[in-house]
């Protein structure tokens, strides 16, 4: 089925993902989504999840192997490697579950969570 | 139906040239599984529940002889045949159900979101008691207890209705100013197990009316992905949900527009509610379903004895036609609204408080109103009990209840 079957309402679906009115949008409603469905494939990295975490995984450069066991476990995909090391975290990503660094296999652990400040 | 004593107030129908239909002697259920075979839905799920099984049961038949092309999926239980149909039409093809009574109050959960998902899914609902006491006859408890699930609801009087009903459904739903799922109802027993001359329409014609599906979504197109029903909380579920009351509120005038094309086609008319007599009527019954032909006939026996006495039958109960009924009622000096079901009935049943909030917002000095409560569990209403509503509303006083006085709720047929 192509998408000319697709039948045109009011609504918008050109937007990649959802393009909600803003609150100052008299008759916004008209505009949002029909039935908050969104258009468009891989688009979840639109949708930022970083303010849900309340620990934030801290990286300890000096005790990394770069296993990249963090990058294997992480369910959010917010372990930023490059050339096979471990350089970092997708802060707008990362949900603070701790994964990471449970799965952190060195002694000293190259990745420990901290309290959010204002937590 | 209409004799000459009983006039339909309705506008005189414009005269058809001669439909291509042809009569059968049918059940409720029968006609509806006939109009279910000629829509023939890409996937029917369901699951047999009385008195609707004979609707899945014939429908299946046209399956296994091959009249029909659909997928029919066996399900467990109402919430995965509801489950099911949702899937399948959001995957963009056409997919109905059908049920009753305990099966309908099962899908509950189910049917807010193939409303909230705008899925245009059409449904019969062969109306019938819920339990407990465990009962399988007519009553409307079923249909009413879910009258604020998002779908439009029409009530048929006969299984003619309850076919056309549901050929019109699907263009309702489908109206891409409406985009919701629709309930056809029909009575339990009285209709579907009744035997009637039905006009069916021939497959091409009802093929031609209904046209192509053009859905609005479509899980299945890997070249258009879409996401349907994500989480949506505070700052965007109120938008989607008020998209949702402008798609039932349009569905009023969707409703009479499908109506008037379906006259072309059937050269038989529609209208959200049906009137009888009620211009020059001081007292006035409202109802829906099969009773609205009992109340006819009572109607025609009192107007030949000279009584000034008129008929509301409402087709449409979502959207509530309240401009409609309301304009019928206007010169009335008292009305009596007949529910069969038990929601709100403490405040006089469904159709009752519809009734009153509508005359309630016109402003104007509204009739005495009395609220009735028949036939529940199949219970018989008979014309000596149509008699009596109407003698009672003409002998009625013009003085008004205080207004402290709560409505009063008469049970019509009791022992």
């Amino acid at each position: 089925m192509t998408d000319e079957s697709i039948v045109k309402t009011r609504t918008s679906w050109d937007s990649p993902a959802r393009d909600l009115p803003q609150p100052a949008d008299k008759d916004g409603w008209q505009r949002a989504p029909l039935a908050g469905s969104i258009r468009g494939g891989a688009n979840s990295a639109a949708f930022k999840v970083g303010d849900w975490r309340s620990y934030r995984p801290v990286h300890i450069e000096e005790n990394c192997i770069h296993c990249l066991l963090c990058w294997v476990f992480c369910p959010d995909m917010a372990i930023v490697a490059e050339d096979g090391k471990m350089v970092g975290f997708d802060y707008e990503h990362c949900k603070g579950c701790g994964i990471c660094a449970e799965e952190c296999p060195t002694k000293d652990k190259a990745i420990e969570m901290a309290k959010e400040e204002g937590q | 139906m209409t004799s000459d004593t009983v006039k339909n107030t309705n506008e005189a129908p414009v005269q058809q040239e001669k439909p291509a239909a042809s009569y059968s002697a049918l059940s409720g259920n029968e006609a509806v599984a006939q109009a279910m075979r000629q829509i023939e839905p890409v996937v029917v799920a369901a699951y047999p529940i009385t008195p609707q099984t004979d609707i899945v049961q014939n429908f299946s038949a046209f399956v296994a002889d091959g009249l029909v092309r659909t997928e029919f999926i066996l399900v467990e239980s109402e919430h995965s045949a509801m489950s099911a149909v949702v899937g399948a039409a959001a995957s963009g093809v056409r997919a109905m159900t059908a049920t009753a009574s305990n099966g309908l109050a099962l899908m509950y959960e189910v049917l807010h979101i193939t409303s909230g998902l705008r899925l245009p899914v059409v449904m019969p609902v062969v109306a019938r008691a819920l339990s407990a006491p465990i009962n399988i006859h007519c009553d409307h408890s079923d249909f009413f207890g879910v009258r604020d699930a998002g779908w439009i609801q029409l009530m048929s009087e006969d299984a003619q209705e309850a076919y056309d009903n549901t050929l019109q459904a699907v263009l309702i739903a489908e109206d891409p100013d409406v985009l919701l799922p629709v309930m056809v109802g029909l009575d339990g027993f009285v209709t579907s197990h009744s035997i009637e001359n039905v006009a069916l329409l021939k497959d091409g014609v009802v093929k031609d009316f209904l046209g192509k599906h053009r859905p609005h979504t479509n899980l299945l197109d890997p070249e258009n992905p879409v996401t349907v029903g994500p989480l949506a909380l505070q700052d965007s579920y109120f938008e989607f949900k008020r998209q949702q009351a402008e798609g039932l509120r349009s569905a009023a005038r969707v409703i009479d527009e499908v109506a008037a094309r379906f006259e072309g086609i059937s050269g038989r008319q529609y209208r959200r509610i049906e009137t009888f007599n009620t211009d020059d009527a001081e007292a006035i019954i409202i109802t829906c379903g099969s009773t609205a032909g009992t109340a006819r006939y009572a109607l025609q026996r009192l107007r030949q004895k000279g009584l000034k006495v008129g008929l509301i039958k409402v087709r449409c109960i979502t959207p509530f036609p309240a401009h409609e009924v309301r304009q019928a009622v206007a010169g009335a000096r008292s009305v009596a609204v007949l529910d069969r079901s038990m929601e709100t009935v403490t405040e006089g049943g469904p159709l009752f408080v519809s009734v009153a909030a509508a005359l309630a917002a016109s402003g104007g000095k509204p009739p005495i109103m009395r609220s009735y409560i028949y036939g529940l569990g199949g219970r018989d209403i008979h014309l000596s009990h149509l008699d009596e509503v109407y003698r009672s509303l003409l002998d009625t006083s013009t003085d008004r209840q205080p207004a402290d006085v709560s409505p009063q709720v008469e049970f019509l047929g009791t022992h």
